[in-house]
């Protein structure tokens, strides 16, 4: 028994690993989901294996329970909420390691250290991971949130919290745990309250991981392998694919930690250059968009929000089909709220991902294109990260869609992104401002297109 | 088994952790961020193993608990993976 025990779980293993590994292509992605599927329900089953009847009874009503809810609600959920839906499920994940390793004090397992351990990660990944929910859901504004002795405090809880492990390891108390429970959440809170909506890529992966890391605590409490593999896999994953993005912004942990681009220099303001820029109707637009052989679609978080990703594949089809232009996407690894955020929004519109391109593997054909389409996007496009060394986004890496004889720039306003940087591009003789709601000025674009 | 090969297993599982992840495509960041979140759920195991070994009352109710948390995160996880994979898939048939 012990031997089909173990064997259940080498393969699991395997399988978990495989269906990681098989997300290298869209192609394999699909089977790789079934057999994370498959590992899982094996190691629950190895798991179960061992139990008695009543609990072996009552284990698997729960997790039936816990299937329909969690499958209900992620049949139901729009593609659009799909990050909040992240962030949801991994404050489950947090929540659960925080159960396991409370009852295993309760329970005077001896596994002091890794218990604290688990218990700290998985609260955190817990309560940050509702924050981030909440800023992304809109329940809370997503600009930056800062209030005084921020810091100061954040670090009081931290040292607090180290201290109280190292009493705790040497005097187990299970109210002393509870208290530290309860502060590891309050810090989780504070951790992910600071940071902005277009920080929330590098947050969700880091507290993705965090779940991952916690699952390692509890697996070394309990001993088991499976746990200790599968986590660290998670865990790592979590943590590289926070630093992707924070590649991608030219940022460090610290300065998303402590929220919002803090070397915003305010002497670079070129609306005071009084310089109106270039502006125009979906009409010409459109007008230009037909004598165009190729077009590059950049998109960006306000595709998102408008959700405008249908009217685009419309645009793509119309220009493809009728014009017989070269339409090409081109995606920053930061554009979305998430990582690989806009792939999943084209995905939805059905646009063949062999059109989606990632920042270096088009970013010479922008120099080649008659039309760049931004929509949605800002920062990821503003020239001075290139060339000016005093602004705060220098050394970003961003799409060179200045290049392109026309760049179309689809915004409500003249507003700065995110980050607060006026783009000089706005200004640029080869630049039209298209102003309005993302999806309205496209759909206008394709009906006049379709003429 | 004795912390020293649980700790051998934590580094190599790092490896391996570091080479698969860096071989995801950027295009599938995001199936990767909910396929990693829905097999974080693997905690179950600590719950179901954890149930061997509860005392009392509380420990028993806080046990079910995460495994129900955590069979929500599965299933939950993977129905979501399952649907934004499905989205790159239809376009094979091009």
């Amino acid at each position: 028994m012990l031997m089909l025990q173990h064997t259940c779980y080498l393969l699991a293993c395997l399988f978990l690993i495989l269906s990681i590994r098989s997300l290298s292509s869209p192609r394999t992605a699909i089977l790789g989901n079934r057999l994370g599927i498959l590992g899982i329900l094996i190691s629950i089953f190895a798991a179960m294996s061992s139990l008695g009847l009543t609990p072996l009874l009552l284990s698997f009503c729960t997790i039936l329970l816990g299937a329909i809810i969690g499958i209900y609600f992620a049949l139901k959920v729009k593609i659009t909420a799909l990050p909040q839906m992240i962030a949801v499920f991994n404050c489950l994940g947090g929540l659960a390691a925080v159960c396991i390793a409370l009852a295993a004090v309760l329970s005077s397992s001896p596994k002091l250290f890794d218990n604290t351990f688990g218990m700290i990660i998985g609260g955190i990944a817990f309560s940050g991971s509702i924050i981030a929910f909440a800023k992304l859901q809109g329940l809370m504004k997503g600009t930056p949130f800062h209030f005084r002795f921020q810091h100061f405090i954040n670090i009081a809880l931290l040292l607090m919290v180290v201290l109280m492990s190292i009493i705790f390891i040497f005097h187990p108390n299970f109210y002393l745990f509870f208290a530290m429970t309860f502060m590891v959440m309050v810090l989780g809170c504070l951790l992910v309250l600071p940071i902005g909506g277009a920080d929330m890529p590098v947050v969700i992966s880091l507290l993705n991981g965090y779940s991952g890391w916690a699952a390692v605590g509890i697996g070394m409490s309990l001993n088991s392998q499976i746990l200790i593999i599968i986590g660290t896999i998670i865990g790592s994953g979590g943590i590289i694919l926070a630093y992707i993005m924070l590649k991608a912004m030219n940022r460090s942990v610290i300065n998303i930690l402590t929220g919002g681009f803090s070397g915003n220099s305010g002497n670079q303001h070129l609306s005071s250059n009084a310089s109106i820029p270039n502006s125009a109707s979906p009409q010409d637009a459109a007008f230009i968009m037909e004598n165009a052989s190729k077009i590059i679609i950049v998109p960006g978080y306000g595709m998102a929000a408008a959700q405008a990703q249908h009217s685009l594949k419309n645009l793509a089809t119309v220009l493809h089909d009728k014009y017989h232009a070269d339409v090409k996407f081109a995606i920053h690894p930061v554009a979305g709220r998430m990582p690989g955020h806009m792939n999943v929004l084209l995905a939805e519109a059905n646009i063949d991902y062999k059109d989606v391109y990632e920042l270096s593997d088009i970013n010479q054909e922008f120099s080649s294109a008659d039309v760049a389409y931004v929509i949605g996007a800002n920062d990821i496009t503003n020239p001075s990260a290139k060339r000016d060394p005093s602004s705060p986004l220098f050394g970003m890496p961003v799409l060179d869609v200045e290049k392109a004889k026309t760049v179309f720039f689809v915004k409500r306003s003249l507003s700065s992104g995110y980050s607060g940087v006026d783009n000089p591009l706005f200004f640029a003789p080869n630049t039209i401002m298209l102003y309005g709601d993302a999806k309205a000025i496209t759909e206008q674009i394709v009906k006049y297109l379709e003429q | 088994m004795d912390i020293w090969s649980l700790l051998t297993i934590l580094m190599l599982a790092c490896f391996v952790g570091y080479f698969i992840i860096w071989g995801v495509t950027p295009a599938l960041h995001s199936p990767l961020m909910s396929v990693s979140n829905a097999i974080s759920g693997i905690i179950i195991i600590g719950s179901l193993l954890s149930l061997e070994s509860c005392t009392t009352l509380g420990a028993y109710i806080l046990a079910y608990f995460s495994c129900f948390l955590a069979a929500v995160n599965i299933f939950g996880g993977f129905a979501i993976s399952q649907r934004m994979l499905e989205m790159f898939k239809s376009k094979e048939k091009k």
